[in-house]
């Protein structure tokens, strides 16, 4: 399991296989989005063919969160990965929404589907 | 009509995205006081959400010390009852250019805030402050049907 720095709302990425298990932890606002897009876009070098981002535990993320899983998802779909979003509570599945880009998203119920 | 009608809640925190938690927090239970289901209280939360996410990147460039006087109150009137939120900074305007309507699900980066602002409140309204700086009103209808705030 690699640890990345304690500031970083991504608190690990497990690897299995190809596929690479994000789990971010806290609220994702302005003040912590340039450490998580950066913490997203290093999962790619690794080259996954799939990314699962583990959302359970974040109770609040604005657009700028947003933007950084937008910034992944580009990126991922043009070297051929696939981005899933997993658990999401209230508060981040309502931004999904209000956005439309939960059509956008594949979004899964549990982190357990999604790795399915 | 409810303890926020007679003395609204009032905050004065910095720029720092410390605070930012403390806000939305607030604001939170504010819905709470005022009756709205945690559907209308999510669209609230997130709305305070990015409209202090902006004060923070765009009024005060980044700095954590700039001031940000919140206020919450409920409000009654011919429009309907609901919650006001009022925050006031002393940063650079707001640039018109920037509250365009965007297409929020296009994959592009930024610039959904104002489109979420709009898309949850039913007022959304930028006025330059006396002495300068922003004032920022926004205001949510409780659903109609709904008996109003509690006493």
């Amino acid at each position: 399991m690699k640890r990345t720095p304690d500031e970083s709302p991504v608190r690990a990425v497990r690897w299995t296989g190809r596929q690479a298990v994000v789990e971010v932890h806290g609220d994702v606002d302005v003040g912590l989005s340039a450490q998580f897009q950066q913490a997203l876009l290093d999962v790619l070098n690794g080259r996954p063919q799939r990314v699962v981002v583990d959302l359970a535990a974040v109770p609040y993320m604005d657009s700028s969160g947003v933007a950084s899983l937008v910034k992944l998802l580009s990126r991922a779909r043009r070297q051929g990965a696939e981005v899933r979003l997993a658990a999401l509570t209230d508060h981040v599945r309502g931004i999904f929404e209000i956005t439309r880009l939960e059509t956008v998203f594949d979004i899964r119920t549990t982190v357990e589907e999604a790795m399915r | 009509m409810t303890a926020l009608t007679d003395r609204p809640v009032r905050l004065q925190v910095a720029s720092t995205p410390a605070h930012l938690a403390v806000v939305r927090a607030a604001a939170e239970a504010a819905c709470r006081l005022v009756g709205f289901d945690a559907r209308c209280t999510t669209e609230v939360v997130l709305s305070v959400g990015e409209a202090l996410a902006n004060i923070v990147r765009h009024a005060y460039g980044g700095a954590g010390d700039g001031p940000i006087e919140i206020e919450l109150s409920t409000v009654e009137g011919p429009a309907g009852d609901g919650l006001r939120v009022r925050l006031r900074d002393c940063g650079r305007g707001v640039e018109p250019r920037r509250l365009r309507r965007r297409d929020p699900s296009a994959l592009r980066a930024g610039g959904r805030g104002v489109h979420i602002m709009r898309q949850c409140m039913d007022v959304v309204d930028y006025q330059q402050a006396e002495g300068g700086g922003t004032v920022l009103t926004m205001f949510k209808r409780l659903p109609t049907g709904r008996e109003g705030p509690r006493p």
